[in-house]
């Protein structure tokens, strides 16, 4: 009977069981502390002071992540942020309204010196690169909510380049070529 | 398996609702807790570090990665998860110290489960063709146990009451993590309306956030700190097919062969820590364990009093510890759970040194 059933009936390569839960997410004590600062249009970081390395984290998580401790301070960064990294999306992402080719890059703010992720424009796509100086076009405050497209992307500015051994040392009052 | 000592633990308290926590912020305390009380600061002063979790519970993809910003992991740190419980992870960094590969380690466990809907998250680690997608709960599954039980004739709605009764006063005389403890009688809690017959509302543990961390080494090692310890003399882990059908969940046949093989009967059981998210379910638990009047059962109220989801079986294992540590007692076994109608369970023996 097996057999016959193989031979006459359609294999069935493929079942679908979708799931749906639904979650109440928080964003975490400290990820709240970033938002409510983002939505005042400031970009926030926060350290340990009492720890060695003095890092100081953005969007931060709750721990200084090298030492295991808790971030205990909020450190005010500024608008201008260096190119650590960057690459250039080809291919459209479903749901997603920026058409390519577009940039996106892993930005160190001045102040901080963990690097976040956000989206470059107003540049020409084939001069981006690492070091480079940019700032951050905020959205009208009348748009502001808890989210980082409050920017709506960094573009460059008329700096010279962080060298690569400063990148993520840059302080709040900003770099002006001097090493 | 080489012998290896706990050397400390910590727990959280155990609460409904942890709010606005991420699992960095749930983590930290407990990991700090657990490494100050022996004089080590993070990770970096043990071998191996391992911990269990399951993102399901608070919908977050990966977050056992994110925990990892709570170990002080620069410079890298050779680490380890498992989804599940966090006795697991101990099993697991016991076959590190086994092997030679470490001589001590930092096992924790942590669960997010208010985000969620936990009894209806849980239905999706059934099996995936037939039963995840009906949505079975684990509640309702539990009930079916119980009601198997009950009409068996091998217990009684009055039985399961009386757990519960105990745990609660268990709780408020041992355990200020608890989120439930206090006075109620078998008489009061029979009287209560059924929830999900024939389970009723108290009989189901509370759906709890926390975490909870241990560190273990060498009895070389734990002898050169200097601090008490309890050894971990025997451990086992067995799991039981996915099909319930297939199953008699009247029993846990699987308890049984770990304990016998992790060394249980070998001697005295004077305290035993059961991870029974149902009340039935610690009756199942002691007979499969072959326990009598003379062992103390869940002095801590065990996780009817607060169950913290891929925490609590680490802590059965570092209630048990903690008493051997403070000198109460000198040989207790702790149990681990896992899966619909306990299906996969761990059992541990520890000891005094």
């Amino acid at each position: 009977m097996s057999d016959k059933a193989t031979e006459t009936e359609d294999l069935i390569t493929a079942i679908e069981t979708p799931v749906y839960l639904k979650y109440n997410f928080t964003a975490g004590a400290a990820t709240t502390r970033f938002l409510h600062q983002v939505r005042k249009g400031k970009l926030t970081g926060q350290r340990r002071p009492e720890c060695d390395c003095g890092h100081v984290y953005v969007p931060a998580r709750g721990s200084c992540a090298a030492c295991g401790l808790a971030t205990t301070e909020e450190v005010e960064l500024g608008d201008k942020a260096t190119v650590q990294s960057f690459t250039i999306v080809w291919i459209p992402i479903p749901n997603n309204p920026i058409q390519p080719p577009y940039i996106v890059a892993n930005l160190v703010p001045d102040g901080a010196n963990i690097s976040f992720i956000h989206l470059m424009s107003e540049c020409d796509n084939d001069s981006v690169h690492i070091g480079q100086r940019v700032e951050a076009v905020w959205k009208p405050e009348e748009e502001w909510d808890y989210a980082m497209d409050n920017i709506r992307y960094f573009r460059p500015l008329d700096e010279p380049d962080v060298p690569i051994e400063m990148i993520g040392k840059v302080p709040l009052s900003g770099w002006e070529g001097e090493a | 398996m080489k012998d290896v000592a706990v050397v400390s633990f910590a727990q959280s308290d155990c609460r409904r609702d942890a709010g606005a926590c991420n699992e960095v912020e749930l983590v930290m305390p407990v990991i700090q807790q657990a490494l100050q009380a022996i004089g080590l600061n993070s990770s970096q002063d043990v071998d191996f570090t391992c911990s269990g979790s399951c993102d399901y519970q608070q919908g977050a993809s990966f977050a056992f990665v994110m925990g990892v910003d709570a170990l002080g992991a620069v410079p890298p740190i050779k680490e380890s998860h498992v989804e599940m419980d966090a006795a697991w992870a101990l099993y697991e960094s016991m076959l590190k110290i086994s092997m030679g590969q470490a001589e001590s380690a930092l096992i924790y466990g942590f669960g997010k489960s208010s985000p969620g809907e936990l009894p209806t998250v849980l239905s999706q680690q059934l099996d995936p063709y037939y039963l995840a997608p009906l949505w079975v709960d684990s509640v309702s599954l539990a009930a079916l146990q119980a009601r198997t039980l009950i009409d068996q004739g091998l217990v009684t709605e009055a039985d399961m009451a009386a757990v519960v009764s105990r745990s609660r006063a268990q709780a408020k005389a041992n355990n200020p993590h608890a989120q439930l403890a206090g006075d109620v009688s078998v008489d009061e809690l029979l009287a209560e309306a059924p929830w999900v017959a024939p389970l009723r509302k108290h009989d189901c543990c509370p759906i709890s956030d926390g975490a909870s961390a241990m560190v273990i080494c060498t009895l070389e090692k734990a002898r050169a700190w200097g601090r008490p310890y309890a050894v971990i003399r025997g451990i086992d882990h067995r799991m039981e097919s996915h099909n319930i059908g297939a199953r008699d969940l009247t029993r846990s046949a699987s308890t049984t062969l770990a304990a016998d093989r992790a060394g249980v009967p070998d001697g005295p059981v004077e305290v035993a820590e059961l991870y029974a998210p149902f009340s039935h379910q610690e009756i199942i638990l002691s007979r499969a364990l072959g326990l009598d009047d003379s062992t103390a059962v869940n002095p801590s109220g065990g996780v009817l009093a607060g169950n913290l989801m891929m925490a609590s079986g680490l802590s059965r294992v570092g209630e048990v510890a903690r008493r051997i540590m403070d000198g109460e007692i000198r040989r207790g076994v702790a149990h681990a759970t896992s899966g619909p109608c306990l299906q996969h369970n761990l059992v541990a023996v520890l000891e005094a040194a």
